[in-house]
């Protein structure tokens, strides 16, 4: 198999993970929609409900399957440029994708969070699926700036870093929605399925504190990567200034939460603006912006 | 604290415009391209310093006050640790089943005592009552974190303020000596003495760039030198990358950009020789399309050469003359023959790059391969060759280590602070039965399972 054999391999997987991602997402659809209209007509006690459990079952397994689908679509792409897969936007976006969905799954083992299976598969269909349109660039060899060991380890855990966000924010927004919810009176009969109030907040709050460390690792790799490649450690490039800027909201976060005592709506409401500092970086800074930080077209 | 953290969020949104605005230290030619489309809009950004963020004085006044501010915060609050790391627990609060983890065991005081010691609780005892604690090193770490942000600060200081940062163009074949005028650009710190810059010397014996044929991209650099530390030490062959730079000392030398001198002679109508060398040109692009100027000035009248250089020349009606590969593959030099005065004599530092024309007039418009002269009205130039250029940076920081070391220490104490759990237990004699709760400080998870493990192991002994 050659090397252009692994790309249009990587490529190919990448379609039928959106496929599969799709199809889950139908599958969580189905399960949400069935379990209202159920909820909705269940003075009958004896309603067959095991379609719902079946519908939720297929969903969760199809969405394992996209994701291995996913993760062999990254590999072969590393293959295929004999490389790590994290030498443009495109690379970067699909890596992306794919470790929110090994975060989603793993801390799945622990925390359950089947109900987070719908936003979830729409955040990575919309993130494959702009890779694939927008960004998509051949696999090409990497530029002599990136030619260096630190590219692993700085971006993968800036990756690593924003996957995780990426979950705390879903979790915080989650948090924000119910919230509202709440305050207004019951919760209805699809956000009674989701877990409590108190248990997102801490959820996600342990998320941002898992993750910051990483974070501040990453910005500081950069630093270290910077010295040798550019000559200086920080230079105050758009990408720079804004990874700093993320950084200092989720501090403000984490102080707020644990010397000011914040909790609830307010931190909430931090963690998705910091995360969206971090959202803002990707996408702007890289699309539109200028700086050092930008290769290969995109 | 409070202030120190508004100051760094403060520091935060001053850092924004930073990164919408082109600024001088990265790319000083956009900045002009703002002030030719819009004088006026540009004169009154740049009288918010909005072109140099982040050395303007109400960026280093955040900076500062972030420092002082910190400094001011941390040191009593390290006092304030370091005393609280020797300090016993608190005692036991009035009613015990408000706190976390409530729960009722029937075993006895001392064996609680034991069962905490065995755990190494730090234990204070009073009367009826225990109070217990463990974790401190988080506090450690919490100090270790701050601490180190000011070193941090003080490493990012001196660097701007000791070290120096400088570039030179040197062509294939030519040695750099490291004094201050052999530098195109130098800027030294506040305190760095020019004359305190070591004595090395840099030969650039061999650039080769590799590209991809198919897409233009610059697949690998690589610089031969041969260097000397000092005017008498002996000589090292060594390769230069972008991600592998010189080190001499505290110094260190990166190959930043390349290009190319076209070689050229230029000789009066008799025939003697006015001129004769490289002349480094600035790339356009990145398929190294590159202006430059020929200035001659010993001529009579003086002559300069308005060139534009392509190393695989391609034409077309739009562009006009343009490069289509970056490897020297059809090398074509491109000249406009202008005579008059190049005013190089009126002590205005001029760009090498650039000639002023306005009172010069055009005599000619020629292209050349290699090998080719062209005649003009004066005299006449002949293309000989061309050699490579690399830009070498020079910097000096001797601040970085301790921004390193600061951040490492920095990451080390979060990673405790975060992750360390630090916890009271109290436990209560009331009515021959034992009440038992705590609180967990820095509001980790564990404590109930743990206040549970210890009911158990409580009641295991018996």
């Amino acid at each position: 198999v050659s090397q252009s054999d692994w790309a249009y391999i990587s490529n190919d997987l990448i379609y039928v993970a959106l496929a599969l991602y799709a199809l889950s997402f139908l599958s969580y659809t189905y399960e949400t929609a069935f379990s209202l209209r159920a909820n909705k007509i269940s003075g009958d006690k004896h309603l067959d409900r095991s379609i719902t459990t079946k519908s939720r079952k297929v969903a969760s397994i199809v969405f394992l399957l996209a994701t291995a689908s996913l993760t062999l679509a990254v590999i072969a792409r590393g293959i295929s440029a004999e490389r790590i897969p994290l030498g443009n936007m495109y690379e970067y976006s699909i890596t992306g994708a794919m470790t929110f969905a090994l975060a989603y799954l793993i801390i799945g083992l622990k925390f359950d969070l089947s109900w987070l299976g719908l936003p979830s598969s729409i955040l990575i269909l919309l993130i494959l699926g702009s890779a694939i349109t927008l960004l998509y660039r051949p696999s090409a060899p990497l530029v002599p700036a990136l030619q260096s060991s630190w590219l692993v380890i700085h971006v993968s855990s800036a990756i690593l870093s924003g996957g995780i966000f990426l979950l705390s924010n879903t979790v915080a927004g989650a948090y924000l929605w119910l919230d509202r919810i709440e305050r207004k009176g019951e919760r209805g009969e699809f956000a009674k399925r989701l877990p409590s109030l108190e248990s997102l907040d801490q959820l996600s709050y342990r998320l941002v504190a898992f993750v910051f460390p990483l974070w501040t690792f990453a910005v500081i790799s950069g630093a270290i990567w910077a010295e040798a490649a550019w000559g200086r450690y920080w230079g105050w490039d758009p990408k720079e200034t804004w990874s700093f800027i993320t950084w200092i909201l989720f501090a403000s976060y984490l102080h707020a939460r644990v010397t000011a005592g914040w909790k609830g709506r307010k931190a909430a409401w931090l963690c998705l603006i910091a995360g969206s500092s971090y959202l803002f970086n990707y996408v702007y800074i890289n699309v539109w912006g200028s700086g050092r930080h930008t290769y290969s077209g995109l | 604290m409070r202030t120190a953290l508004i100051l760094l969020l403060l520091l935060g949104i001053a850092s924004i415009p930073g990164s919408i605005f082109p600024q001088r230290t990265q790319s000083p030619l956009k900045v002009r391209e703002y002030f030719d489309d819009d004088p006026a809009g540009a004169k009154w950004l740049d009288r918010f310093y909005l072109f140099d963020v982040y050395g303007s004085p109400w960026f280093s006044a955040i900076y500062l006050l972030l420092f002082i501010s910190l400094v001011g915060c941390v040191l009593p609050r390290s006092f304030h640790y370091f005393k609280e790391i020797f300090k016993a627990p608190p005692e036991a609060p009035s009613l015990l089943n408000t706190m976390e983890g409530f729960q009722v065991s029937p075993a006895s005081l001392e064996r609680a005592e034991a069962w905490l010691k065995k755990n190494r609780f730090r234990i204070s005892k009073t009367g009826d009552s225990i109070a217990a604690e463990k974790g401190y090193l988080r506090e450690t770490g919490n100090l270790l974190f701050h601490l180190s942000l000011i070193v941090v600060l003080l490493g990012i200081a001196g660097s701007s303020v000791f070290g120096m940062r400088g570039e030179a163009i040197v062509n294939v074949g030519e040695r750099f000596i490291n004094t201050p005028t052999n530098y195109d650009n130098l800027t030294p710190g506040r305190f760095f003495s020019l004359g305190s810059l070591p004595t090395f010397t840099i030969r650039v014996d061999n650039f080769s760039a590799t590209y991809d044929r198919k897409t233009t991209q610059a697949l690998d650099y690589e610089l031969k030198v041969t260097t000397k530390e000092s005017l008498d030490s002996s000589e090292v062959n060594q390769i230069v990358k972008v991600n592998k730079p010189l080190t001499f000392g505290s110094t260190r030398v990166y190959l930043q950009a390349n290009g190319y001198s076209p070689l050229v002679t230029v000789r009066d109508s008799e025939g003697l020789v006015k001129f004769e060398g490289p002349v480094p040109f600035l790339p356009q692009d990145s398929n190294l399309s590159s202006i430059g100027a020929i200035k001659v000035p010993d001529m009579e009248p003086q002559i300069g050469f308005v060139s534009s250089f392509f190393p695989t020349a391609a034409r077309d009606e739009v562009r006009g003359g343009f490069s289509t590969f970056p490897d020297l593959l059809d090398p074509r030099l491109l000249l406009s023959v202008w005579k008059g005065d190049l005013k190089m004599d009126d002590g205005v530092p001029q760009s090498i790059y650039r000639i002023d024309t306005t009172d010069m007039e055009r005599i000619g418009l020629w292209a050349l391969s290699i090998g080719e002269s062209y005649s003009f009205e004066v005299g006449s130039i002949t293309f000989n060759g061309v050699v490579p250029w690399v830009n070498l940076q020079v910097v000096s920081d001797p601040g970085k280590q301790y921004a390193l070391i600061g951040s490492i220490l920095a990451i080390t104490g979060l990673l405790i602070s975060l992750f360390i759990r630090q916890r009271r237990i109290w436990v209560r004699e009331v009515g021959g039965k034992l009440e038992i709760a705590g609180l967990a400080l820095n509001k980790l998870p564990g404590l109930e399972d743990e206040i549970g493990k210890m009911i158990q192991e409580l009641g295991d002994q018996k």
